[in-house]
């Protein structure tokens, strides 16, 4: 794309210190997003995916965190450099962000009208009348009912999904360039679920907002986005278009996922399930984060750490060697091939010697 | 492994409601809560049953009614033959020891100042199926049945992961050798690379013990991996029952229909090409469930009768089971809704 990108994050780096040591959330993260594009980052809990959009926020809690080097270039503008009170320029009008938990990021004693027309009226320098109609627009909008008469009440008044329609109606409130959406679906029942992620494809078409989506959700990640990071241990560990990522994945993380899955249209008797536990992320050593628990480490996994390469166009993958998914297949398939055996040959023991006595 | 066919668990006419007090000094009843109303089904030998639906249909409460951790308003849980709504004092506990459960929040259910091994040594030693040091042993036994080294078994509920902390929750069901374990929701509050393991050794160990499962969870992906046969729940009653790969293929009824084109597939093709049938509005309050079907008010199809007449629990053939007035042209007509 000829265009420069709308947001270019450079080798950030997240720490947090906490009495056990200097945690590195978020470790070497570079990715960009363009204008109109839905980004999606894939992680598990501590992968840094939240770290990194709160960074681009400017909302790491300092002390403990600390941006600790990198930029966060939004529209040739590094966010990084900014003073508090232009943050919170951008925050809420150029860049805004939902939550997965609508109910803890709702002020629970301010009417929703008054939570969303504050915006309004700092950012658009609307009028108190214009900012309401605005809101009740806003309302409309994200498929609220009645939404003149909702706007005086309060969040606890609001189901799960309608309340994260009015985060969501927040978020948009002053037409941002960036949208960052914290599995915003995640606390929500499926069919709920449904009707959220329909109504974010409509208001992504209409409005044409950026959209960084994040989520553990690999099924969401497949229905929602143009392109896809996966984040594994505070760092990106594979970047790709969002058909190239699930047809050719390339990191033995990332494959592990999508085998451990267990999918609605497929039939599988067992699970592939990546061993081992999630990286501690204290440990400071040079070596690749995965190598623990990935099936094809080997000796040099353990003296360096990988970084992203191209792996094919327009797709990076921090792995030394050429793995795909048919490799882990059949290494799975003769894995329990050998377990078979294994109890086979010792049934075949235990049956000899019953014959024997 | 072979489904043998006599029933373990029969439950008949189930119904938990949980009276509504008013705030006033008489704390009057001013109504109830339904939270089950009405369930029959029942659970064979050997075999898994997922129970799904969204929250507050119920699902966990059934769970734990089975349990008798709640006492049901009105029905039976026939447990191998026995009533378990009847048992009282030391003839409950003796049941327990066959009927155990796994919680969903691997956090909240270890209690953060006991041991690994008091935790899973405490049921063994209150049953009395083990003494002295045989205890220990026994416990050490356990932690490496579920995966984990007995080397821990002095440590702490928070010394582990979300993951590990299931497994000691798994241990701690094992420990008194049971029969039949409710797991409600034993993998949602875990990270996608740890579910996979908890599923593969719950299957294990069904094949190694024998086990019977009730299986609730939110996730129908899941759900239908592990379980022969499937139930559908909503607003308190169950809507569909049918053998796990007939629910996939043949839903019924439309609620069923809608939750299974609402999961999403991580394909992005067959994403593309997918036809949502989105529900409009939420789940209504059980506290005043809607007249007739209580799906009517959300329903694509609904007819006059639905919002009337209460439709029966039918077998449509081949042990599937709906409640739906329309259920032989459901899919038929949601198609043409589609279009």
């Amino acid at each position: 794309m000829a265009e420069a990108p709308l947001l270019e994050v450079k080798n950030l780096q997240v720490q947090f210190k906490t009495a056990d040591g200097v945690v590195n959330a978020v470790n070497n993260v570079s990715f960009s997003v363009n204008r109109g594009e839905t980004l999606g980052i894939v992680g598990e809990s501590g992968s840094g995916k939240s770290v990194t959009s709160l960074s681009i926020m400017r909302l790491i809690p300092s002390p403990p965190g600390k941006i600790a080097g990198g930029q966060i270039l939004f529209d040739g503008d590094n966010l990084v450099d900014f003073s508090e009170s232009e943050m919170r320029k951008i925050r809420g009008n150029r860049i805004s962000m939902i939550f997965q938990d609508p109910m803890t990021s709702l002020n629970p004693v301010l009417r929703i009208g008054r939570q969303m027309t504050e915006s309004l009226q700092l950012h658009m320098g609307m009028t108190p009348k214009q900012a309401r109609n605005r809101a009740i627009d806003l309302l409309s909008m994200v498929g609220i009912p009645a939404p003149d008469k909702r706007l005086d009440d309060f969040p606890h008044q609001f189901s799960g999904g309608m309340r994260q329609r009015v985060m969501i109606a927040m978020g948009l409130a002053c037409n941002p360039e960036l949208l960052i959406a914290d599995e915003p679906t995640t606390a929500l029942d499926v069919t709920i679920q449904a009707q959220i992620l329909e109504l974010l494809n409509r208001l992504k078409n209409e409005t044409g907002t950026a959209i960084i989506f994040i989520t553990h959700d690999l099924g969401v990640v497949a229905g929602m986005t143009d392109r896809v990071i996966v984040m594994y241990a505070g760092r990106v560990v594979e970047q790709a278009s969002t058909n190239e990522l699930f047809h050719n994945p390339r990191m033995p993380y990332t494959i592990g996922l999508l085998d451990s899955i267990p999918r609605l249209d497929g039939i599988q008797t067992r699970l592939t399930p990546i061993p081992g536990l999630p990286p501690d992320l204290l440990e400071k050593t040079e070596r690749c984060p995965f190598a623990p628990r990935c099936d094809f480490v080997q000796e040099q996994c353990w003296s360096e750490t990988p970084s992203l390469r191209q792996v094919a166009p327009e797709h990076t993958a921090a792995c030394l060697f050429e793995i795909d998914r048919e490799q882990r297949q059949a290494m799975a398939a003769k894995k329990i091939a050998e377990e078979q055996a294994a109890l086979d040959a010792a049934l075949e023991d235990v049956l000899a010697h019953e014959q024997a006595s | 492994m072979a489904v043998q066919n006599d029933t373990l668990l029969d439950i008949n006419g189930l119904k938990m409601h949980f009276p509504v007090k008013s705030n006033g000094l008489l704390r009057r009843t001013i109504g109830a809560v339904k939270a089950v109303d009405g369930l029959s089904f029942s659970v064979k030998r050997g075999e898994t049953l997922g129970l799904v639906g969204e929250s507050g249909c119920g699902k966990s409460t059934t769970g734990r009614a089975i349990l008798q951790l709640h006492r049901p308003t009105a029905g039976t849980v026939s447990f191998d033959g026995t009533d378990l709504t009847k048992l009282k004092g030391e003839a409950m506990r003796q049941m327990r020891r066959k009927v155990q459960i796994i919680f969903q929040d691997p956090y909240a259910s270890l209690n953060p100042r006991m041991t690994v091994g008091d935790i899973v040594g405490e049921p063994i030693r209150v049953h009395g199926l083990r003494t002295g040091k045989e205890v220990r042993t026994r416990v050490e036994e356990l932690l490496r049945v579920v995966g984990l080294n007995p080397y821990f078994i002095n440590r702490y509920p928070h010394e582990f992961s979300g993951g590990q902390r299931q497994r000691i929750g798994i241990a701690r069901a094992l420990a008194v050798e049971p029969d039949f374990i409710v797991c409600d929701e034993p993998v949602s509050a875990l990270d996608v690379s740890i579910q996979a393991q908890i599923i593969n050794l719950l299957q294990d160990l069904q094949g190694q013990f024998g086990l019977t499962y009730l299986f609730i969870a939110h996730n129908l992906s899941v759900v239908k991996h592990i379980s022969d046969r499937v139930a559908v729940m909503y607003l308190g009653k169950m809507v569909e029952l049918a053998p796990s790969k007939e629910l996939y293929a043949n839903p019924m009824h439309p609620y069923t229909q809608a939750l299974l084109s609402a999961v999403p597939i991580p394909d992005p093709e067959v994403e593309k090409q997918r036809q949502r049938i989105i529900l409009q509005g939420d789940v209504p309050s059980p506290l005043n469930p809607p007249t007739g079907c209580h799906f009517h008010t959300r329903c694509p199809i609904v007819i006059d009768k639905c919002k009337a007449e209460d439709p029966p629990f039918q077998d449509y053939g081949g042990g599937h089971f709906v409640a739906c007035w329309r259920a032989t042209e459901s899919q038929e007509q949601m198609n043409l809704k589609l279009q």
